[in-house]
């Protein structure tokens, strides 16, 4: 039981980093219908602009945690985020429109460019960073077998996904930004025609995501403390099983289809093998599709002939 | 009067969630007639299209298609595909579908793929060239011919069908369901966005069909002057029940029909 | 006129080396550099410098330039000549002549053992692009884990020759069945799925046969891989000085013995699979199953309205180009001599994936060029390693912007309306 619930924990807080991740693939698919191939590598990049940003803070001699912590969040989210609007700029936008595996193509090729430049700027070796927020409660009475802990940044990482899922829903359903979105999600020509500013809507999607990824790069940051140029192909395969787990193009569903992701992980690890655990985790999509062929959120699709 | 009845549904009901588009239509479509289903705007008409062909499956009733050898399918628990392919049920669509990147004669040549994926053996003496698929591919190249020679596309066999204007488009759909050799032609709104002219030409080719081939024609339409002038029988729905049925011009002429066109019922004279 | 647009092109640079500056920044800005003490920050700010300076330059350049040559454009010089979607007379001309050269190229003087190497790969690049093309191409069904049916390919010809010492050529066709029934195995249940789902599947099924080879150490070898695997044999005359008991290929044929015969071989062997591939393709797409999948893939609605199963079309597909992978797979394993894991990433389904799309989906001849854009050019440049990979992703990406529906695009219909024969149209065939 004890083993349990230490899995239970382990799986909530890798679950919210992907969560935080399939969001963006999610956002985007939902409103141009593309799978964003490079969001992955724009996580990574999250990792290290966070992973810079806290050298940095040393450096500079800021140490009360907190406002380091903010600083680097804050630095972290809006170069990410500069970055998701460039290659929508650059490689998709040209794109709209056009064949539909085109865009598929051009992220491919972003992606790649994105791994290789990290790789190119920062070199190819593992990256380690001490570990930052230190402590944790022993959840578990002190004689039981198995010692069961809540770190304190697994703590951090459940609140802030949280407090970041809460202003998220209140974007998309409260404010005009959130509408128009939701309204070019439903029908870009009409949208456009009804004087919503497209182009506008799609680039503050990516800078959405991005920013969200870069909150998502820099909790694997301090959660494992160790990143490379590679790790955005793994995680973003990941969190894109997470988005169509939940239902693609359902915010909800990308954060419950995080959460799974997270949770069959973590105890496929503990209980199976660890080798085995991606295999895991894309056969229960693929059985999870089977039956519900939208994903578990998703808008069942009706066909119209 | 039951031996030449070739469709047949019994209380078909179609529930979308809460609302129900169709609710206990029963009626018949006979061999050898223009049977047109009308109705205003949201009436279930395309839901019962879509329920004869299996692209949706209804909540209860029976549809039973008779073929010329006598089988009965009972076309509600059949697959899609199935019901075109065995049951010979052809339709056409209210927003046209072809396959517009191929070419109209191609196009003609899909509706045929059954048949020729059987004379090609399922691929393999088709790719070594057997000659019975060869025979079997130049007899279903005359067929084409002869549907794009009465549609009048013939100098256009090789060309995108996505390339054709939408008159066009419309015939070939047509043709192209004809090409199945079925034994019920179903048309969603063949007269939409037709000019007169080709109006009427519809009407003429439909008659064609109808004499020439001897099969049953089901078709919805909103075009007085199609559904008036060909069809032997009419059915009309409103809110997914059948209000009247009968000959066009006894159709025409029921209380009932002008009151679910024109919403002016002689019980309620007041605004 | 003429100055304003000269001051809109510098705006516009200026602009954009202010965004690569700010991009520039961290990731160029500083550097992560490992030491004892643990991880250091270094700047070296010049190169966000540079990187702005580059950007700048190039902006300039390109919107002067399109000023400059867009009355050029205009005026059809537009395209180069083979890239203006050819007709098909001139289509089949250019065809024969590649084939005519690749057969030709070993027997010119100035190719040597270096050159005759690469465009084997390239050889095996252009027959996955064909054996793709069946399924992106025609069946338009998004396949992101083609690799694993390459890797099927080559791990099955590499355990039955090790295992059982049977040789390529018994392999060969089973391997491509054993590829093709994993395609349909995973086919079956996912090929109802719409498009993308599709895509996300074959990912994960790419991901889950490479996992599965890194790990099921008693039978695959793990991450160490295979080595040791049989190479090809003339028909049985093996390629080598000489084997006991065994005539070899050079006592048979009388001549001196000469490590080059291998590659020669193996040259056309890879040659005679792609071309097969090819030949397969072409007759193929002219039968009521081709035909059947391009439809499938304009409207599956429509085709279901006229009685063809979408999921048998589909499947049949799917799993013919997964045949046509488990071919390329044997060849790659006999070749290398040597397999592991690492050569069935997902970037070698992404590689090929490209071809098909940048090719023109469904353009033959396309993909021939695609993978010598991709593939053979990046060759050259192997010393530059990781540099290799940035131009390669960047040329993706340059390329689709350029032509996004891929180099050749146009399409042959499979067949058209003979002549009229003696009869009348009009009369009704039965």
């Amino acid at each position: 039981m004890d083993y349990f619930l230490q899995q239970l924990i382990n799986g909530l807080t890798l679950g919210a980093i992907y969560g935080l991740i399939a969001i963006g693939y999610t956002m985007v698919y939902g409103i141009i219908g593309m799978i964003n191939f490079a969001h992955g590598d724009i996580y990574m990049l999250g990792a290290f602009i966070s992973m810079i940003g806290f050298l940095l803070m040393g450096v500079l001699g800021i140490t009360f945690l907190p406002l380091a912590l903010l600083l680097v969040l804050l630095i972290a989210m809006v170069f990410t985020a500069l970055y998701g609007w460039t290659v929508e700029r650059l490689a998709y936008r040209p794109l709209r429109g056009s064949v539909k595996l085109a865009p598929l193509i051009s992220a491919i090729g972003m992606s790649i460019v994105l791994q290789n430049f990290a790789q190119v700027a920062q070199g190819a070796r593992v990256k380690p960073l001490p570990p930052i927020i230190k402590g944790s409660i022993q959840l578990s009475s002190a004689n039981a077998d198995y010692p069961v802990t809540l770190s304190y940044l697994q703590i951090v990482i459940m609140l802030v996904t949280i407090a970041l899922m809460l202003g998220f829903s209140w974007l998309i359903t409260r404010t005009s930004l959130g509408r128009s979105q939701r309204a070019t999600e439903q029908d870009m020509t009409m949208a456009a025609l009804l004087g919503i500013d497209v182009d506008r809507v799609v680039s503050t999607t990516f800078v959405i995501g991005a920013a969200l990824a870069a909150v998502a790069g820099l909790m694997v940051t301090l959660y494992y403390g160790v990143i490379d140029f590679y790790i955005g192909f793994v995680a973003g395969m990941k969190a894109f099983t997470a988005a169509v787990l939940g239902g693609i193009g359902s915010l909800p569903g990308a954060m419950l289809g995080g959460l799974l992701i997270g949770l069959i992980e973590a105890f496929w690890s503990a209980y199976f093998s660890i080798e085995y655990k991606d295999v895991a985790a894309f056969s229960i999509l693929i059985l999870v599709l089977l039956f519900r062929p939208t994903g578990l959120l998703g808008k069942p699709e009706v066909e119209k002939v | 009067m039951m031996t030449d009845s070739l469709l047949c549904v019994e209380h078909l009901t179609m529930r979308f969630g809460g609302l129900s588009a169709i609710n206990d239509l029963s009626f018949h479509a006979k061999k050898n007639q223009i049977t047109a289903i009308i109705g205003p705007n949201g009436a279930g008409k395309t839901t019962v299209f879509n329920c004869l062909t299996g692209f949706y499956k209804p909540n209860v009733g029976k549809i039973s298609l008779t073929s010329p050898s006598g089988r009965i399918f009972l076309l509600e628990r059949m697959e899609g595909f199935r019901i075109a392919k065995e049951a010979r049920l052809a339709r056409t669509f209210q927003n046209i579908r072809l396959f517009t990147g191929m070419s109209v004669l191609e196009n003609l040549m899909v509706a045929q793929h059954n048949l020729l994926m059987r004379a090609s053996l399922y691929s393999l003496a088709g790719l070594f060239g057997s000659s019975s698929f060869r025979r079997a591919e130049q007899r279903a190249l005359e067929l084409a011919r002869y549907w794009l020679n009465k549609i009048g596309l013939l100098d256009y066999a090789d060309q995108p069908a996505g390339s054709l204007p939408y008159g066009s488009q419309r015939r070939l759909e047509i043709a192209r369901a004809m090409c199945t050799d079925p034994v019920l032609l179903c048309l969603d709104e063949p007269a939409a966005g037709l000019n007169p002219k080709e109006s009427y030409d519809l009407n003429g080719l439909l008659l064609d069909i109808r004499s020439e081939f001897q099969i049953g024609i089901l078709l919805i339409e909103h075009d007085m002057s199609v559904v008036m002038n060909i069809s032997d029988h009419v059915v009309v729905l409103d809110h997914g029940a059948r209000i009247a049925e009968g000959s066009p011009t006894a159709v025409q002429a029921d209380p009932a029909v002008i009151h679910a066109y024109l919403g002016t019922a002689p019980e309620e004279p007041t605004c | 006129m003429r100055d304003l647009r000269l001051t809109t092109a510098f705006r516009d640079a200026t602009a954009a080396a202010l965004l690569a500056a700010l991009l520039a920044l961290p990731m160029l800005g500083f550097q992560l550099t490992g030491t004892a003490q643990g991880l250091t920050l270094d700047t070296r700010f010049p190169w966000v410098g540079y990187a702005a300076l580059t950007v700048f330059c190039g902006r300039l350049a390109l919107s002067l330039a399109g000023q400059i040559l867009a009355p050029l454009f205009k005026a059809k010089l537009s395209l180069p000549f083979l890239l203006a979607a050819p007709p098909g007379r001139l289509r089949n001309i250019a065809g024969w002549t590649m084939v005519v050269l690749a057969i030709g190229l070993p027997l010119t003087p100035f190719t040597d053992r270096n050159l005759l190497d690469k465009a084997t790969l390239l050889l095996i690049y252009v027959m996955l692009g064909w054996g793709l093309n069946i399924v992106v191409g025609l069946a338009g069904l998004l396949d992101l884990g083609y690799v694993a049916f390459y890797a099927v390919g080559a791990y099955s010809y590499a355990l039955l020759s090790q295992n059982f010492g049977l040789s390529f050529w018994l392999c060969l066709p089973f391997a491509g069945a054993l590829a093709a029934s994993f395609g349909i195995l995973l086919g079956f249940p996912v090929l109802r799925l719409r498009g993308d789902y599709l895509a996300i599947v074959t990912l994960g099924f790419g991901e889950i046969v490479r996992v599965i080879l890194l790990n099921w150490q008693d039978v695959t070898n793990g991450p160490v891989g295979i080595s040791g695997i049989q190479r090809p044999s003339f028909f049985g005359l093996p390629f080598l000085a000489s084997q006991p008991g065994h005539t070899t290929f050079h006592e048979f044929f009388g001549i001196p013995f000469s490590t080059e015969h291998r590659i020669y071989f193996l040259y056309y062997l890879i040659l005679a699979l792609a071309l097969t591939t090819n030949i397969f393709t072409h007759r193929i797409r002219r039968l009521p199953i081709g035909r059947a999948w391009e439809a499938l893939r304009e409207d599956e609605t429509a085709c279901r309205s006229l009685g063809i199963d979408p999921t048998k079309t589909k499947l049949s597909a799917f799993a013919l180009g997964a045949m046509f992978a488990g071919f390329a797979g044997s060849f790659f394993a006999t070749r290398q001599g040597f397999i592991s894991p690492e050569s069935f990433t997902f970037i070698e389904s992404a590689i090929i994936l490209a071809i098909v799309v940048l090719g023109g989906m469904g353009s033959q001849i396309g993909i021939v060029l695609a993978a010598i854009l991709l593939v053979g050019l990046p060759e050259w440049f192997r010393e530059l390693q990781q540099y290799r990979m940035l131009a390669f992703g960047g040329a993706m990406v340059l390329i689709m912007l350029w032509r996004p529906r891929g180099l050749l695009a146009n399409r042959e219909p499979t067949l058209r309306l003979p002549p009229l024969a003696a009869e009348n149209p009009g009369e009704r065939p039965k």
